[in-house]
């Protein structure tokens, strides 16, 4: 409940729209329950007198409950903060201490440019989506969903790696910046479908290349991206995905 | 005015057909040479807008979040109905429309629902085929479970993430089109005007959410599917930037609104914690499938649920309703709660709570099959309240999360403005008085993938539409204002947050126009909001500038469009002088305090014209005709 509660210092990442550097500007926020969300935490500051009429800082989110992917913040230095299979909106406040200092910045990658603050531009990632990452199959031309059986297993495989939410937070764990966990995860995804054999080898082929495209580094097997995934999501999709790429680059159809 | 609905006359069963066959056709060449404005990239826009450019019209998308992929649709957890009858346990068309009729309690259009129901099976081949990894059983075939309202299983379902893994499926449909070129993503964009010429829709006013840049699109129709406005009560099931803007500023442009007072409280969210709290998380209906509802019998009682014995606990949903039980409708099982709460039964901190317990459940299937079923929702609540549901029961309450009402649209899906077509949660929809779960995605796809596509192409066809530029001086008006509204909301300079007023609504709304309501009430909130409204624009607070990255004007432009459009929602609920479904009136209730239907009066559609802000808005009226399913007494014992 509010009133009482506890006082955390924070250090925010502010960077104008436009500018090409930021810097850490230190707040305090009081009256902090710990039932409340980290982004609620952040609401009472955008909310308060210690903002002296200064612009709120900018934070994206929207579902609030951990599957939208929108929100996307380093805190402390880990990509969602410390706490396992947890996207930032879905942390709370019992995690933090009285008078802890916390620091809040955005997700770092040259294919994620910082847009204001905390906020940064991932359309890299759906660009990678449409070089390749669905099935195509127009609306109307699909046969009986129960005509076409796939066991159980398969198909828990392929929800594992669909379970992604876009969020980005792989990237920003790694320390090479490499997106290959949210590609293998939609290559994944597919290629554990019968309905995904058709152009699985075209696919892996058009994502991974649209992945290099985009500026995005490479993955030396580090794994850091696993532990930030708040979904966790494995890297076995990565070598599945190698896999796929490898067959595809010996295919003339790809 | 008696407002036409266009529906197709003869059997039921063969309307639609008929109607596709008597909508004019575009030829497959002409389609490109029509634009469409499609706002919104939930399962109703996404759909519509992939469907749309498959057959080669030219389209132009727009979301609020960074990317079509966030819309909120992504939230819904658990499932999608439809008649196949795969569990072979007596579901058929006929079946599903029945409950679908009788679920909004006998306040929607018959034959949509008819169309509905036949749609539904397409929806789930189609998403199985774009890779859709829907829950299966061991022999490969797709699994189903039951929810509320229905006593079969129709329930298709991903884990508990079934609209996460829809959306997808549609937006790898809608990237496809994207990198063909028929579909441009215009995201981070929020519509704030529509543009009427001829008095047809023809394109939108827009801000940029990046840079603040405000643009005219044109276009040949519009499409709206943004989605609900179930955050005009504050605290909600729904995303933050979940709005009624884009319905309304179309409202306000002559486009009517129907049923604005049929809102959905959903019976299973995770209670409110204290005042700084900014969402409500729900917590799946498919739960009641396994968790039994109960209170303690004694008032006030402050043991912990594990330290009541069996026999002083009260399952008031098995004993009340003995054939559904814990299934029972949303509506039903939100008053109930509310209803033993008020008596003073309630539980936890606020007494505002009651226990959802799966302890027989885990000790019936085990802890592991429970955690198959749910695994996902139990974690979240875990995050949430820090308390594992696996040892001690779920606290639960009610909370606003779906309207029912929207703008009005014709069997085509079109409202009375030509050209302005209005899809999912944010039509006034198949669902009357109260939707049945897991029919909002079934609706929002079947509109987007296959019912939008032919009807538009009737549109296209038939309309004799001039050529326009945005110099048209409807353009430069639509414009114009809406830089007007922001430069106001910028120039107040006030002393409250855009927040404080939003949740002063809300809260208004939740107390006097939410799970009951009466006239004493309702006058009471038709006092209040207007002054709450010349407050926020007196007094309101908006940080920061137009032509930069503003949450903060983003939010306050969407909570004075919530200040207006709830005098219309009470207003509505008032000239309801019944009881039905999610819209309990009081006054109306049967002896055992069901809601009252007075059919003879209210059997009709409530279709409001705008007439100025604060002013009474006008009321047409569309009738509605029963033929199949005979009008009775909804009951659930
Ligand atoms: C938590 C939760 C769980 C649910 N679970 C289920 C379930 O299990 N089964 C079921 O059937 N239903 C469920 N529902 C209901 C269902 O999810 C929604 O009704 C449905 O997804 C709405 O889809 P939509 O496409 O109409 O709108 P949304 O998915 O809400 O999409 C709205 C779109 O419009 C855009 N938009 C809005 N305003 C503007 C504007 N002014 N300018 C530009 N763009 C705009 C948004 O950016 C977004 O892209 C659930 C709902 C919630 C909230
Ligand atoms: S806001 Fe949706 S995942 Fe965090």
């Amino acid at each position: 409940m509010s009133g009482g509660g506890m006082t955390v210092r924070l250090k925010v990442w502010r960077q104008g729209r436009g500018e090409s550097r930021g810097r850490l500007v230190e707040y305090g926020v009081e009256g902090v329950s710990p039932d409340m969300s980290f982004l609620e935490m952040l609401d009472l500051l955008n909310r308060s007198p210690t903002l002296e009429g200064k612009e709120p800082v900018a934070f994206d989110n929207d579902c609030r409950e951990g599957i939208c992917g929108t929100c996307c913040l380093v805190i402390n230095g880990q990509a969602h903060g410390k706490e396992k299979g947890t996207t930032v909106c879905q942390l709370h406040m019992r995690h933090f201490r009285d008078g802890e200092t916390i620091v809040i910045e955005p997700w770092r990658a040259k294919a994620f440019p910082v847009i204001k603050d905390l906020i940064v531009d991932r359309s890299a990632f759906d660009n990678i989506i449409l070089s390749g990452g669905f099935i195509s199959v127009s609306t109307g031309s699909a046969i009986d969903a129960n005509a076409l059986p796939i066991g159980k297993k398969e198909a828990d495989l392929s929800f594992d790696a669909a379970a992604c939410i876009g969020c980005g937070a792989c990237v920003a764990a790694c320390p090479n910046a490499s997106a290959m966990l949210f590609v293998s995860a939609k290559i994944s995804q597919f290629a554990h479908l019968p309905q995904g054999q058709p152009e699985r080898n075209r696919r892996a082929a058009r994502m991974v290349s649209a992945m290099d495209g985009a500026g995005f580094g490479s993955c030396t097997n580090i794994g850091e991206c696993e532990a930030a995934c708040p979904k966790e999501i494995s890297v076995k999709n990565i070598a599945l995905m190698n896999r796929d790429f490898l067959r595809a680059s010996f295919c003339a159809e790809a | 005015m008696i407002l036409d609905s266009k529906t197709p006359s003869g059997p039921i069963q063969d309307s639609w057909e008929r109607h596709r066959f008597d909508l004019k056709l575009v030829n497959p060449s002409n389609k490109r040479k029509f634009s469409i404005i499609v706002v919104g990239t939930g399962l109703a826009g996404g759909s519509a807008a992939a469907s749309l450019a498959e057959l080669g019209y030219n389209v132009k998308s727009f979301c609020i979040q960074d990317s079509p992929r966030r819309a909120h649709s992504i939230a819904a957890q658990g499932g999608i109905n439809a008649a196949k009858n795969y569990p072979n346990d007596g579901d058929s068309i006929w079946r599903l429309f029945y409950d679908t009729v009788k679920g909004g309690d006998f306040r929607a259009r018959e034959a949509n629902i008819y169309r509905l129901a036949q749609i539904s099976n397409h929806i789930i081949d189609q998403c199985v085929a774009q890779g859709v990894p829907f829950a299966r059983d061991y022999g490969g075939l797709l699994a189903n479970r039951s929810f509320g309202g229905a006593q079969v299983s129709r329930t298709f379902y991903a884990r508990g993430q079934t609209g996460q893994q829809l959306l997808l499926g549609c937006y790898g449909a809608l990237m496809r089109q994207v990198a063909v070129g028929r579909v441009t993503v215009v995201p981070r964009t929020e519509m704030l005007d529509l543009i009427v010429i001829g008095g047809a829709a023809r394109g939108i006013v827009t801000r940029n959410l990046v840079d603040g840049s405000m643009e005219v699109h044109l276009a040949d129709a519009v499409v709206l599917g943004t989605g609900g406005y179930g955050r005009v009560f504050y605290l909600s099931t729904n995303g933050m930037s979940s709005n009624v803007t884009a319905s309304w500023r179309a409202h306000k442009r002559g486009a009517f609104f129907a049923n604005p007072c049929y809102t959905q409280i959903h019976p299973t969210c995770i209670p409110v914690h204290g005042t700084n709290q900014s969402k409500l998380t729900l917590m799946s209906e498919s739960l009641r499938n396994d968790g039994r509802v109960w209170v303690p019998k004694k008032a006030g009682d402050k043991r912990s649920p594990g330290e009541i014995p069996e026999g002083e606990r009260n399952y008031y949903l098995e004993t009340r309703y003995p054939s559904f039980g814990n299934l029972v409708p949303r509506d039903v099982a939100s008053r109930a709660a509310k209803k033993v709460c008020d008596e003073g039964y309630g539980v936890g901190a606020t007494g505002l709570a009651v226990y959802l317990d799966f302890d027989d459940a885990i000790r019936r299937d085990g802890e592991d099959t429970i955690r198959d079923r749910y695994g996902n929702l139990f974690q979240m609540y875990e995050k949430i309240t820090g308390e594992n549901p696996y040892k001690a029961p779920m606290r639960i309450y009610p909370a606003s999360h779906y309207t029912m009402g929207g703008l009005w649209v014709d069997y085509n899906l079109m409202s009375n403005l030509p050209g302005l077509f209005v899809i999912g949660e944010a039509n006034f929809s198949d669902h009357g008085a109260n939707r049945l779960g897991a029919s909002a995605l079934m609706q929002g796809l079947a509109d987007g993938y296959f019912v939008l596509p032919y009807t538009i192409g009737g549109y296209l066809a038939g309309a004799k539409l001039p050529a326009v530029t945005a110099d048209h001086d409807a353009c430069a008006e639509a414009l114009a204002a809406a830089r007007e509204k922001i430069d106001k909301l910028l120039s107040v300079k006030g002393n409250r947050t855009i927040d404080g007023f939003h949740k002063k609504l809300g809260l208004l709304l939740w107390n006097k126009c939410g799970m009951a309501r009466n006239a004493v009430l309702l006058k009471e909130a038709l006092e209040e909001i207007p002054a709450i409204r010349s407050e926020f624009w007196e007094n309101v607070n908006v940080l920061g500038s137009g032509d930069d990255l503003n949450q903060s004007l983003e939010m306050a432009g969407r909570v004075a469009d919530f200040l207006e459009f709830a005098e219309t929602l009470v207003e509505d609920a008032l000239a309801r002088d019944e009881s039905c479904g999610g819209h309990f009136r009081e006054e109306h209730q049967t002896a055992d305090n069901e809601a009252q239907r007075d059919d003879e009066n209210f059997s009709h559609v409530a279709a409001w014209e705008f007439n100025g802000v604060g002013k009474k808005p006008t009321e047409h009226r569309e009738p509605l005709e029963f033929k199949y399913v005979k009008l009775t007494q909804r009951s659930y014992k």
